[in-house]
């Protein structure tokens, strides 16, 4: 490709970064906290089929928010990594921090050497022996890594869900009281307008999981159904969505936003 | 062979790469050297090992012996003795020769125990390697056909004597309890049988212990009884193959024993469950040798 052109790094960059932060600011959010019992991962997701929260490896998670493309490959990639290394050492030698080094490595570079950069945000979370050894990284589309100690908030509209986090959530929360502070937070995040009967979410609108310390060896487990149904706020159990309700499930948008007409936001 | 070969593969890369869901197609494309049986170049097994049946001289490998398999009505069974031997010599009291390789199967191997091993490590990284990828466990024949595939990989090491005949059960989720539970054997070349009878053993001392388990066998039974018959298939095994190793009260050696049910998923057994058994059965042959 030629470059007819200058034009300046900063502009350059400036300008991949208003393209990544609109791909991944279209979806909707996704919250990872820790509680007493391991991590628990709760996205609005209204498919069943496209998940956005996912296994790495056997104390290792992953959660995505942006083009689901791009975060599959990812997601695809980290597994791959954690298996090969796990097979050449052993189960033990594969770490969180290992994985959130290797997405920030592969999203910076992106950042800056490839025609486009990926339009995602990743949350890796690893969990530990205790509640105080649990892991949260945060990957962005630039390859920012941070090591949160509490919660992640990502994708859709950001603030308002980590606002209410900040006043809810407290560390060694039980299991109910967790997806009870993460479910309320993502409700916190609905634009403004939403009529009040879409503002609760119920069992078909989300997509929850846990890395449950208890477990052996896999502690990557989903919450689904009557499971879910169980933990959720008493006001949001009976909530319940048909799934024929007309809304596609999976957040994505055509590349570039469709030719300029994708700026919506779309929940 | 290039020692200084590198663990993993060469750039980032591989792992962004479109590619199979399958761990084994994708370490054999990018790392082949993590493979067993492999050296590094194009996969062919190394050349020059004289086998035991090959070379002038022999090579002793551990070996596995007597493992056993049988359903029942809420699933299926897998058990295997303690004993590795080499040539004459116990080479290992205690080896373990059944392995869980994901929630609803389990393997139990005979012959080199060395490749044996290595095989299952690789198959039970397979399994769970597409479950993650794909969202979704293999079905249960797409397990088994993978478990045969990687045998006749092994084809090369077994025509110089290092043969490996795996035993796999597993838990059809798709079907009733009842018929849910499946054993699958092989040979040498990967060739793949289903054992619809319902029971089934391999090893050096198989002859034996499915004599016992022909006339014990019942597909009716409960996991309790089921447990049982295996046990005593295996005494049987040992009562009468040198190279297979009987239940070692002195050490506290029982054999490891995994059921697998709908419920519950694959579980290995407890030893103090499994002790409690053995001590009957070795009660009940005091009294009665034949059993």
């Amino acid at each position: 490709m030629t470059m007819p052109f200058y034009s300046s790094v900063d502009q350059l960059l400036r300008d991949r970064s208003e393209l990544a932060r609109k791909g991944i600011s279209r979806g909707r959010s996704v919250v990872v906290l820790t509680y007493s019992g391991g991590v628990l991962f709760v996205a609005e997701n209204r498919g069943r089929a496209l998940r956005k929260v996912s296994e790495i490896y056997d104390r290792i998670g992953f959660a995505a928010v942006g083009r689901y493309n791009e975060f599959e490959t990812l997601r695809n990639a980290g597994i791959r990594m954690a298996d090969v290394r796990g097979y050449s050492y052993d189960r033990r030698d594969v770490t969180g921090r290992m994985l959130a080094n290797f997405y920030a490595q592969v999203l910076g570079s992106a950042f800056v050497d490839q025609p486009k950069p990926y339009e995602v945000e990743l949350c890796l979370a690893a969990v530990g022996g205790d509640s105080d050894s649990d892991e949260l990284y945060r990957v962005t589309y630039d390859g920012s890594i941070t090591d949160e100690p509490q919660f992640v908030v990502m994708g859709g509209t950001t603030e308002p869900i980590s606002a209410k986090l900040k006043e809810t959530y407290r560390a060694g929360l039980d299991l109910p009281a967790a997806v009870a502070v993460a479910v309320e937070g993502l409700q916190s995040g609905m634009p403004n307008g939403t009529p009040a009967a879409d503002r609760l979410l119920g069992v078909s609108a989300l997509e929850v999981a846990v890395l449950d310390r208890s477990r052996p060896r896999r502690t990557f487990r989903r919450i689904e159904g009557a499971a879910l149904r169980e933990l959720l706020p008493e006001e949001n159990r009976s909530v319940d969505a048909p799934a024929s309700s007309g809304v596609a499930g999976g957040d994505d948008v055509p590349a570039g936003g469709g030719a300029g007409d994708g700026d919506q936001p779309r929940s | 062979m290039e020692f200084g070969s590198p663990v993993t593969p060469a750039g980032i890369g591989a792992y962004l790469a479109p590619g199979p869901s399958s761990f084994t197609d994708f370490v054999t494309a990018n790392a082949p050297h993590l493979l067993p049986g492999r050296t590094g170049d194009a996969g062919r097994p190394p050349a020059a090992a004289p086998g035991p049946r090959g070379g002038g001289h022999t090579l002793d490998v551990p070996h596995g012996t007597t493992i056993v398999a049988l359903t029942f009505s809420g699933g299926v069974v897998i058990a295997g003795d303690r004993r590795a031997t080499s040539g004459n010599v116990i080479a290992q009291r205690d080896i373990e020769k059944v392995f869980i390789t994901d929630s609803h199967s389990a393997v139990g191997i005979a012959g080199s125990a060395g490749i044996a091993i290595q095989m299952v490590r690789l198959f039970s990284v397979e399994l769970e390697h597409y479950e993650k990828l794909e969202g979704v466990p293999l079905s249960l024949d797409g397990k088994s056909n993978k478990l045969a595939s990687m045998v006749q990989q092994n084809l090369g090491a077994a025509m110089q004597g290092f043969v490996v005949v795996p035993l796999f059960v597993g838990y059809d989720t798709e079907k009733e309890p009842a018929q849910a539970g499946r054993i699958v054997t092989y040979d040498a070349t990967g060739g793949r049988y289903d054992e619809w009878l319902g029971y089934h053993s391999v090893g050096s001392g198989s002859v034996f212990a499915k004599s016992s388990l022909k006339k014990l066998h019942d597909p009716s039974a409960d996991l309790a009884a089921t447990v049982r018959t295996a046990v005593e298939a295996l005494y049987d095994a040992a009562d009468d193959d040198t190279a297979t190793g009987g239940p070692d009260l002195v050490r506290r050696i029982f054999p490891v024993v995994v059921s697998i049910t709908g419920d519950d998923g694959a579980v290995r057994r407890s030893d103090e469950e499994i002790e409690a058994v053995v001590r009957e059965v070795v009660t009940g042959r005091t009294e009665r040798p034949g059993g």
